[in-house]
């Protein structure tokens, strides 16, 4: 498909969704419907160009489409239904006056990442519906078979159907608990553009950048909230590092030693500025913090340079804030790398009876480091290898397991007469 | 996350299983066709296959020239330059897997329950047959980089 076309159609159809489910109530047939002007769309423009008004061509369609459905519905069942033919008749003529609705993209967001949903659900519902990517499109970026996803994108509108959630802005009492779950799909999709590679030199960015586009637009549409513009600039200084992060094997490189001249200094400019310009509004909270530790790093123009004590201030704020045990981890490397390894161990020992990181790889990645800051090789060795039995991640466990081998062999005799 | 639920025998194992009646066999299809469809509709799957009977297992090791080798049985060493079997055959003890099924879940507890159901695929007489699964998870991609 044309490139441009994509883009817009990409823009258009969630904006022609609201209005549909706006007027029809139906989101699962609302969303058939979209989707159907869409593949029309995509197959028509190209070749006679685009319409005078490209989102009410395609609700003009979805409209039409609707109707259709709901005619054949009510055959199938030999039940008029009075009420929403009418809507569909008058729709078509009222397609083009209709104004778009600005929040209609932020109602369907608090309706696909509804608390109901399990946060699987609500990731492929939000890249299908709000994303406007297909269903293929979703299945290959999580490696499992299309049926698999169309089913899970099913599902999860029949749970809304079942729900009865309405299409409507949440008041005003449920709407930060509620954009706080928005955000938190965001979140999830974005690391998920990291994770759901299996091979390890196939490299999965449309997801990431997928959360950092639908991540712009809630951002555009609640320009005054603080946390949303602090996970976008969080989503901006995390992925500036991305080229940077994975060697030509795609094997992990740690922070301290990727090579900084590979960082995008435009990405990481436009993230420093948003959370410059955010944290002085006040109402602080866990994603502007992540973001000011991540603007930190970024600015330090070597490993070295990095203002660590500034870092382990805003651990200590994020860590009252939060009760996330991996944010207890780096709260621990910061102390170690501000005060030494000793003091960084002492906050771990501490962590040990915490049933959430029990039994988890990170625990024991954290303790290798911090033991080998601290100068006793034989006790990282054997935290990096306890580590990598339990990492689900192929090009950690190989970091993990180099990591031991470096401090376990000998450095090679090499004999400059042999070679 | 992926897991993988590998069922295994060994080849006495594997005799027996083709020693079922009829009818037997018709449960555990029907039973098997079912629990991949429930899997399907409640998007869970990823993939499911059966393998080959253990006596069409061969073992391969490139030789000196990168030809295949292929034995069937345990290959123990090298001897000029030829790989040499010991046993002849597989040992009687060795595992074969029999088939997979690979399913993308929220939690190792929610793959557990599955290869529960698994596990308690009709054997002969339609009872239960409580098979051992093995369950692994698949490895991923790089970690999130996000707390």
């Amino acid at each position: 498909m044309d490139v441009p076309i994509e883009r817009l159609l990409r823009e258009l159809t969630p904006q022609a969704l609201g209005t549909v489910v706006r007027r029809f109530r139906d989101f699962a047939a609302a969303e058939d419907a979209v989707q159907e002007a869409a593949l029309a769309a995509a197959m028509q423009w190209p070749r006679e160009g685009l319409p005078d008004n490209p989102r009410a061509w395609l609700t003009q369609v979805a409209f039409r489409r609707m109707a259709d459905h709901i005619r054949s519905e009510s055959a199938r069942r030999r039940r008029e239904s009075e009420v929403a033919l009418e809507a569909a008749h008058t729709s078509e003529a009222t397609a083009f006056e209709t104004a778009p609705q600005e929040d209609d993209t932020l109602v369907l967001l608090f309706m696909c990442c509804h608390p109901a949903l399990t946060p699987a659900s609500a990731v492929a519902l939000t890249l299908r519906a709000v994303g406007g990517l297909t269903t293929a499109e979703i299945a290959h970026a999580f490696l499992v078979p299309e049926a698999t996803m169309a089913q899970r994108i099913s599902r999860a509108k029949q749970s809304i159907k079942k729900s009865g959630i309405p299409f409507q802005l949440p008041t005003a009492d449920e709407r930060a608990q509620r954009l706080r779950a928005v955000l938190h799909v965001l979140y999830l999709i974005f690391n998920e553009g990291y994770t759901s590679s299996a091979g390890p030199d196939l490299r999965r960015d449309d997801l990431s950048h997928e959360a950092m586009r639908l991540t712009r637009i809630v951002h555009s549409l609640q320009p005054d909230d603080t946390e949303v513009a602090g996970l976008l600039a969080l989503m901006l200084l995390t992925d500036a590092r991305r080229l940077a992060r994975t060697g030509p094997g795609g094997e992990l490189i740690p922070l301290a030693q990727q090579d900084r001249a590979l960082w995008d200094r435009r990405q990481i400019a436009e993230g420093v500025a948003l959370i410059s310009a955010t944290l002085p509004k006040g109402s602080v909270g866990p994603y502007q913090l992540q973001a000011a530790i991540a603007a930190v790093h970024d600015e330090a123009a070597r490993a070295e340079d990095t203002d660590w004590p500034q870092i382990l201030a805003l651990y200590d704020l994020l860590r009252r804030m939060s009760d996330n045990p991996m944010v207890m981890l780096n709260h621990a490397i910061a102390a170690a790398m501000a005060h030494g390894a000793t003091k960084g161990l002492e906050l771990l020992d501490a962590l040990k009876t915490d049933a959430r990181l029990a039994d988890h790889h990170r625990l024991d990645a954290v303790r290798a480091h911090l033991l080998e800051l601290a100068g006793d090789h034989k006790g990282a060795v054997r935290s990096y290898r306890a580590a990598a039995g339990k990492t689900g991640s192929l090009p950690e466990r190989n970091y993990l397991l180099t990591q031991a081998a470096r401090l376990s062999s000998e450095p090679r005799q090499i004999n400059e007469q042999d070679s | 996350m992926k897991y993988i639920l590998m069922l295994s025998g060994t080849k006495a194992e594997f005799d027996w299983y083709a020693k079922w009646s009829p009818q037997d066999y018709e449960a555990q299809t029907a039973f098997m066709h079912a629990f991949h469809e429930e899997l399907k509709d409640s998007g869970v799957f990823v993939a499911a296959e059966g393998l080959a009977f253990p006596d069409q297992a061969r073992v391969v090791r490139a030789g000196r020239d990168g030809e295949p080798i292929v034995t069937n049985g345990i290959v123990r060493g090298v001897k000029d330059g030829a790989p040499f079997v010991t046993d002849g055959v597989f040992p009687e003890s060795k595992e074969f897997l029999a088939g997979y099924t690979i399913i993308d879940v929220e939690s190792a507890e929610q793959a557990y329950k599955i290869a529960a159901r698994l596990s308690a695929a009709p054997g002969p007489g339609g009872i239960p047959g409580n098979i051992p699964i093995e369950v692994r998870q698949v490895m991923s991609g790089p970690p999130g980089e996000l707390p």
